[in-house]
């Protein structure tokens, strides 16, 4: 099994067994105000990270090219307030021109 | 479900239409990962929860394993987990029907369900079990239509599809930057994670991020 397989197996696995988890178990364990406050603060994290990554870096390289525009759209679009599709339309539509007019 | 309300049924469909529909970005990025059309939809139905969906791709996109990929998802579905602190007592169901619960117990279902509040009890299961069940059809549905279109499109980068996913996660961030806390973590990990790119093994630097949080949070609880 490859990689991609078991990515999609494994997550979909872990992913279910946490919601009933919490379907499960006492409620005194996981309402901990600390565990709440990580938990709030984990996907700012990861989410931040892979921004960054999907953004800059190829392989193990780090690349500044079309996409950098594109998430400079998506910045912009957010500072405008715009809905989620805008924002991921205006980086693509933005990341597209760069890549194939210039 | 005798009698929904209609402004209840409102909200449901009104939230799942439109959240379904980044399923779209979803299964274009999945595809733009370099995941199967097949692949993609089964993330969407068996997973089903958006945020550890791109992060799984968008790790093992980026050259990391599967190990980087499923805990990097794994830690973003910990908050399913507590939704579900939140629903169980409010739902009050056993057997197959929990079962069922769980799987649909995402940020969508719960946000309708404790909007509905001021309406009763009944409104909020009501919104719950719409709201889940409505965001599953449409993202599934919009999950295979963007697999199949990225597909046809050829090379992701003359779209902006190379683009759109991290502009994705940025949609997905921003809301939640709220104090200065959360502002100054999304550039220290952000940081982080493209300074050691180059030294240390794929999905490292975004799992990494994670210890960051957990120490970010240690500190501003004392």
């Amino acid at each position: 099994m490859d990689t991609l397989w078991i990515g999609v197996i494994g997550t979909s696995v872990i992913a279910y067994a946490l919601k009933l988890s919490g379907h499960s178990v006492p409620e005194k364990f996981l309402s901990h105000p600390l565990i709440k406050r990580i938990n709030l603060l984990i996907p700012i994290a990861l989410l931040s990270a892979l921004v960054a990554v999907q953004s800059v870096t190829t392989k193990s390289a780090i690349v500044l090219d079309h996409r950098l525009a594109g998430l400079g759209a998506a910045i912009t679009a957010l500072l405008f307030k715009a809905s989620f599709p805008i924002v991921v339309l205006s980086a693509a539509i933005t990341s597209a021109c760069v890549y194939n007019f210039f | 479900m005798s009698r929904v309300s209609s402004p209840t049924f409102r909200d449901s469909l009104s939230v799942s239409f439109t959240v379904g529909a980044y399923g779209v970005a979803f299964g274009a990025a999945a595809v733009a990962n370099g995941f199967s059309v097949v692949q993609s939809c089964l993330l969407s139905l068996l997973t089903f929860s958006g945020a550890s969906q791109f992060a799984v791709i968008g790790v093992i996109g980026a050259g990391g394993g599967a190990l980087s990929g499923i805990t990097t998802a794994s830690l973003l579905g910990i908050r399913n987990g507590l939704y579900g602190v939140l629903m169980a007592p409010i739902l009050k169901v056993r057997g197959a029907k929990r079962l069922v619960a769980a799987h649909i117990t995402i940020d969508e279902s719960t946000g309708v369900s404790l909007s509905q509040e001021p309406r009763g009890l009944q409104a909020m299961r009501e919104g719950f079990w719409l709201t889940g069940f409505g965001v599953f059809i449409f993202w599934n549905l919009f999950t295979l239509a963007g697999a199949l279109g990225a597909k046809a499109m050829g090379d992701p980068s003359a779209w902006g599809l190379d683009a759109a996913v991290p502009a994705a996660f940025l949609g997905l961030v921003w809301p939640r930057l709220k104090s200065s806390t959360d502002k100054s973590l999304a550039v220290v990990a952000a940081t982080f994670a493209i300074i050691t790119t180059p030294f240390l093994p794929a999905g490292l630097p975004i799992i990494g991020t994670a210890v960051i949080a957990i120490i970010a949070g240690l500190r501003s609880a004392k």
